[in-house]
């Protein structure tokens, strides 16, 4: 899946990134809590999509360190000026959608777009 | 904001400043940006991004400033991280995944869930932090590069003064790093 093809699933808004919407994306994981992100990144999420409502330059951030593929944003929430700055700079796609968070991961879900990790403590920790 | 010496090792250092919100993960940012440049494997560079991520991120919501040191050798990668600041009281309390003294601020931000130490711990080969309260943390990890035989080897492979901020007179070696353990603060 594409990032065009989720922006088209979800009717959103392409933020930063406009050039690198063919870019693959065979994963997924939704979080808000970043600690909860880079628990997750700590096994591997090269290229994943992140689907989050928080809206704060930490989720940039935590994005580039981990090498994250693309930040979707849900329920309408809009980055701000600095945050599409900073993830122009790391080139880091962002979308946004208005969709809620269980909407989004079900429809993406329902479409083949799997999660990078299913489930905590699964022997991989 | 950093300086760097000689190559391997070489170290950088970087001033956190506490509450500064706005900038914290730029360390991590910057210090993934380093190690790409070196040529480390990518999973070294991840799991160091991480834990600095979480380390920088207590400074900034715990302790009024702290520095933050990178040793770079060619087979290891330490951090050490000295703050100032209220200290933490019970060491394996903090250890706890879910234990926190976040304030709304803090978690606002999508931190102080209570899993900051215990991510340092799992993305690392070493992790000793010690603490007094009313002074301050001294927190430091290391990633090994290629697995070693022990961890006296890594942590010193060449006999090499670990020595590592200017600014405190703690050495890895002192230490008496547990692996992957934690040892409460002897201060205490």
């Amino acid at each position: 899946m594409t990032l065009n093809d989720i922006r088209k699933v979800l009717d959103a808004e392409v933020i930063a990134g406009n050039e690198r919407l063919d870019k693959e994306i065979g994963y997924a994981f939704a979080a808000d809590l970043l600690s909860d992100v880079l628990a997750i990144a700590r096994r591997g999420a090269d290229g994943a999509l992140l689907i989050t409502g928080n809206i704060t330059l930490q989720v940039i951030y935590t994005a580039d360190v981990v090498d994250l593929g693309a930040i979707l944003f849900v329920r309408g929430k809009r980055p701000t000026e600095s945050m599409i700055q900073l993830a122009n700079q790391m080139q880091i796609p962002l979308l946004m959608t208005s969709y809620i968070m269980f909407e989004t991961c079900g429809r993406l879900y329902q479409r083949g777009l799997k999660g990078c990790v299913e489930k905590a403590g699964d022997g991989s920790d | 904001m950093d300086q760097t010496e000689e190559r391997y090792p070489f170290h950088k250092t970087f001033h956190v400043e506490g509450g500064d919100f706005i900038h914290a993960g730029s360390i991590s940012s910057q210090v993934k940006r380093v190690l790409k440049e070196e040529g480390f494997p990518k999973n070294v560079i991840r799991r160091m991004s991480i834990a600095i991520f979480e380390a920088e991120m207590n400074v900034i919501c715990y302790a009024r400033w702290g520095i933050l040191t990178l040793v770079v050798f060619p087979d290891f990668i330490k951090v050490a991280v000295d703050d100032e600041g209220a200290g933490i009281h019970d060491v394996n309390q903090a250890m706890r995944e879910g234990f926190s003294t976040a304030s709304e601020k803090i978690r606002e931000l999508g931190f102080g869930a209570g899993m900051g130490l215990s991510n340092i711990k799992k993305v690392t080969d070493e992790m000793v932090l010690t603490s007094v309260v009313n002074q301050g943390t001294h927190l430091e990890f290391m990633v090994n590069v290629n697995p070693v035989r022990n961890s006296c080897e890594a942590l010193n492979p060449a006999g090499i003064n670990l020595k590592c901020n200017p600014a405190t007179s703690g050495t890895a070696e002192q230490h008496d790093i547990i692996s992957n353990g934690v040892k409460d603060g002897a201060e205490k």
